[in-house]
């Protein structure tokens, strides 16, 4: 009977050897591990536990959790090392180390994410626990790539560069945010998904122009119409109002066409129970068809979330007064000050998810009826 | 599905429908007609934009107006304010049909120019997108930890990152064609990520156990049903994925200083106030656009028939 | 609003004149109906029986003027089937419960009082009677898709009640439940009919139980679609299910039966 080897924990003490036989930095300074002794110790650790997990496999998910306690403290140490020298000179060692603490959080991670468990707290723990482990794991990586290789900050700078950039320039981006996103973003937002709404309900009375409007409408949404920036910039000047008018284009289409749809969505059934009631048009469509129509028109706000933000950005590429996130990233661009760019993008990023998990939350809220967000509590 | 009961039955008629009804009664009459209103808006925009100008003109010389002079004139200034339809029309020919191709001026070279980067981008940011969907069909670990980010990241204006692409790989001597197809492959592949894992996903329970009574193997139940059931959704990304392809070459066209290409040529008209040049480069692009979507359209609806699906 | 105690000389209801409804397909017309004459008085409980296509559903459908009629006529009341559904002078229940899962089930029972414009203490008071006499009393805040298919149909049985219309007209309302949930219901529907004294339109294509419900079962014959038969059945008030053992009903479900064949109704 032969034993089943861990192949990840194999594979994490395998790096461990490598490490220690690979100098671990290059150039002039030559240190090697003995010279840490703090790190070294958690490499041995680290080597020790691959060992043990390697022969006896991951049982449970404290041992699971036990190994990702392991690791953190293993990427403490690694920080630790590169600022005690490591800085643009860390070697095969070093790397060795590196992938050797990868091998052993995906260890962890696997198992805990092939646990199943009925408990609902815990599921939804896992389920936030695990990608943002991932998104650690991945900002680390970022950080010691960046600074081990002594990657120019022009190029790709690492995140805690980009952390001391956005606190030192909070009101400027404040300043940006409440330009593009207060301003352009939202008043767009409400106009175009506002106009788009009345015409389709307009629209909607009369079966002729639903089948002229609709083809036309979907193909719109394949357009670039964020070309139309520059000549929104020539109608309504500069400022906030020219890329208002570009995110009322752009929202406007998927919300007609969405919400023609989801007028036409309602049941035959539960139409001809309104005609047996002798309702009206305006009782039928308050009382059926706009209730039925709802998942459309969140879905159209979820998509119109997104482009909004993206239109009012490009459209500022075409000329803004010196203010916007949009200016501020062209601008920085060509000055080469990248830490401020990707400032300025993690807040857009921030500003479009928020934006979007809005939309979500009120889409479960209102259509909490819908097949996808029930929840069975007799 | 019909929205008015009991419509279909109350408004036969027994006689033989014209024509025109029946095309009325498709979609080809209707769309005609409400791009014929679309152009006529458009003409009454342009006279009505361009009015001010033409009217502060007559009378700084002093001239009396007739109205058919005022129009014709809106329809002939060099920059207005919003072109006629047909000004636009005459520009994209001079710019399609008159000029050569390898003419800096003429709009098949800069389209060559977006076009080559729009479907780089697409090729490999579709193939990345199909292979990160297996792999997270496949892998649990890889889809808990990878799949929210990927939704996310949907969420995120992307499209905001395009200058410090371009810029940054032209500080390290990357110029070009590629940059531009980073951006549109780096667009694609989320929408392309997205629908294939539903796609994958799609088969129900019933077939994948018909597949496990057979004891097929992995290899086998990809290529005989995961891979067949993921085509429309395969298809429905792809044309997500090539229209916001060529919106991030246009925009990856941007900071390089108006050098070349469709996005180029929209930023050195809003430069130098060349309205027509704007005008005729959006409806170029516009064109491309739905152009690409349909060819994928068709390839759509020549796949799904060779596999004898209903398209 | 109901009737007090049933006349003497039973008052007509429904009655249908040579009516006719024609379908136009690509096909050529199809004659979903023809020359349908056919009275039901007050206080009757007549189900339409026959195979699909035979026109039992369209029939009913054109008396809910729910289906424009091609020629022939029909008067609900004395009315013309307009005036009736104009004036709610119905309750309809359809193959499936089409509650809508925005609304409670309080809501959903209430919805057509809400479009009559009836106040709000009226219609929670109903609500409260009818939601009682269909057993759901306590249910009234769940929403549809929380409850069971056989529950829902009730639901939906108690929102046709409550407008109290004299005339009940059901489109097969259990044929997507199962037998045994089937056998429940039809017993409750039969207790209700007795207790509020309505006339009941039933459409349905299972012999026992349109046998055990009616007290006159319409059998219908396809291509076109016509009446071939209308056979009375006068079982005690207040049978029970049990009493689909006995010779009495086979037999007139034989009847029925031998009304089908000779229709042809088994050809396809």
């Amino acid at each position: 009977m032969s034993r089943q080897f861990d192949n990840f924990a194999l594979v994490a003490l395998g790096f461990v050897v490598l490490a220690l036989l690979l100098p671990l930095t290059a150039g002039d300074s030559q240190l090697g591990w003995m010279d840490h002794p703090a790190a070294f110790s958690v490499l041995l650790l680290v080597g020790g536990v691959s060992l043990y997990t390697a022969w006896k496999g991951v049982h449970g998910t404290g041992v699971a959790l036990l190994i990702v306690g392991l690791v953190f403290i293993g990427v403490l140490s690694a920080i630790g090392l590169m600022n005690d020298g490591l800085a643009g000179t860390a070697s095969w060692g070093f790397w060795a180390y590196i992938f050797s603490l990868w091998a052993l959080i995906w260890r962890g991670i696997a198992h805990i994410s092939n646990t199943s468990t009925l408990h609902k707290g815990q599921r939804v723990a896992t389920s936030i626990f695990i990608p943002a482990l991932f998104g650690l794991w991945l900002l680390f990586l970022w950080e010691m790539l960046c600074v081990g290789f002594g990657v120019p900050g022009v190029l790709l700078p690492p995140p805690s560069a980009i952390f001391l950039q956005l606190i030192s320039s909070l009101d400027i981006l404040y300043a940006d945010f409440v330009q593009t996103f207060m301003k352009s973003v939202l008043s767009g937002f409400i106009m175009g998904c506002g106009s788009g709404f009345i015409v389709a309900i307009l629209v909607d009375r009369s079966p002729f122009l639903k089948r002229g409007l609709l083809p036309l409408g979907n193909m719109v949404s394949a357009l670039p119409i964020v070309g139309i920036a520059p000549i929104m910039v020539m109608w309504f000047g500069f400022d906030w109002q020219s890329k208002a008018a570009v995110v009322v284009i752009m929202t406007f289409f998927p919300m007609l066409v969405n919400t023609v749809a989801g007028l036409s969505a309602a049941g035959k059934l539960e139409l001809e129970l309104m005609r047996s009631y002798g309702a009206g048009y305006w009782q039928t469509l308050f009382k059926l068809r706009l209730h039925s129509a709802m998942p459309f028109i969140f879905n159209a706000l979820k998509i119109n979330s997104t482009l909004a933000l993206i239109g009012a950005i490009v459209a500022e590429f075409f000329g803004t007064p010196i203010v916007g996130m949009g200016f501020r990233i062209s601008t920085e661009v060509g000055r080469m000050n990248v830490d401020m760019v990707w400032a300025e993008i993690f807040i857009a990023a921030l500003a479009g998810s928020t934006f979007y998990g809005v939309m979500a939350l009120l889409e479960r809220a209102v259509t909490f009826w819908h097949p996808s967000y029930r929840v069975k509590h007799r | 599905m019909t929205t008015e009961p009991g419509a279909m039955g109350l408004d036969v008629s027994l006689q033989k429908p014209s024509f025109i009804a029946v095309a009325m009664a498709g979609k080809t009459g209707p769309v005609t007609i409400v791009l014929l209103v679309f152009v006529a808006i458009w003409y009454a925009g342009a006279i009505w934009m361009n009015s001010t100008w033409e009217i502060d003109r007559f009378a700084k010389k002093n001239i009396d107006w007739t109205m058919v002079q005022l129009v014709s004139k809106t329809m002939q200034q060099e920059r207005p304010i919003l072109p006629a339809p047909h000004q636009v029309l005459v520009e994209m020919n001079d710019t399609i049909f008159l000029k050569k191709i390898t003419s800096k001026r003429s709009l098949v070279y800069h389209s060559s120019v977006t076009l080559s980067s729009t479907l780089l981008g697409f090729v490999v940011g579709g193939l990345l997108g199909i292979l990160l969907a297996v792999g997270i069909v496949y892998n649990t670990t890889l889809e808990r930890s990878l799949m929210p980010w990927i939704i996310s990241s949907q969420t995120i204006p992307i499209l905001a990152i395009a200058p410090m692409i371009i810029v940054v790989l032209g500080a390290i001597g990357l110029k070009g064609l590629v940059p531009k197809a980073i951006i549109s492959m780096y667009l694609c592949f989320f929408p392309v990520t997205i629908g294939m894992v539903k796609g994958l996903r799609s088969p129900d329970v019933l077939q994948i156990d018909l597949m496990r009574t057979y004891n097929a193997s992995r290899w086998q139940t990809f290529w005989m049903l995961r891979w067949p059931s993921s085509m429309p959704f395969l298809f429905t990304s792809l044309k997500v994925a090539i229209a916001i392809s060529l919106v991030g070459a246009i925009v990856g066209e941007l900071p390089t200083g108006a050098q070349a290409g469709l996005g180029a040529r929209l930023l050195a008209g809003s430069y130098y106030g060349q309205t027509i040049q704007i005008w005729s480069a959006l409806v170029t692009a516009a064109i491309l656009a739905a152009s690409l979507v349909i060819l994928i359209g068709w390839i759509e609806r020549y796949v799904l028939k060779k596999m004898g699906t209903r398209p | 609003m109901s009737q007090q105690s049933p006349a003497p000389e039973k008052r007509t209801v429904i009655e249908t004149q040579e009516l006719e409804v024609t379908f136009q397909t690509a096909d050529g017309p199809v004659f979903a109906l023809s020359d349908i004459n056919l009275t039901v008085s007050h206080g009757d409980f007549v189900s339409f029986i026959g195979p699909s296509g035979c026109g039992k559903t369209t029939l009913l459908r054109a008396i809910a003027d729910l289906e424009p009629l091609s020629s022939g006529s029909i008067s609900v009341n004395g009315a013309t089937a307009h005036e009736s559904r104009m004036a709610r002078a119905y309750g309809y229940v359809f193959q499936a419960p089409a509650l809508y899962p925005w609304r409670t089930i309080e809501k959903n029972v209430t919805l057509p009082l809400e479009i009559m414009g009836m106040g709000k203490d009226e219609r929670a008071e109903r609500s409260t009677k009818y939601l009682e006499l269909v057993n759901l009393a306590g249910f009234e805040n769940k929403y549809p898709w929380q409850l069971s298919g056989g529950m829902q149909q009730r639901a939906s049985l108690a929102r046709a009640l409550c407008v109290d219309p004299e005339l009940l007209l059901m489109d097969e309302p259990f044929g997507a439940l199962d037998e045994i949930v089937r056998d429940h219901l039809n017993e409750q529907l039969l207790r209700i009919w007795r207790r509020t004294e309505k006339t009941i339109v039933f459409v349905t294509h299972s012999i026992p139980e349109a046998v055990f419900l009616s007290t006159k079962v319409v059998v219908m014959s396809p291509r076109p679609g016509r009446i071939i038969d209308v056979i009375d059945c006068d079982f005690p008030a207040d049978r029970s299910l049990d009493i689909r053992e006995t010779p009495e009903f086979l037999e007139v479900a034989h009847r029925v039966r031998e009304g089908l064949r000779a229709g042809h109704s088994y050809d396809d």
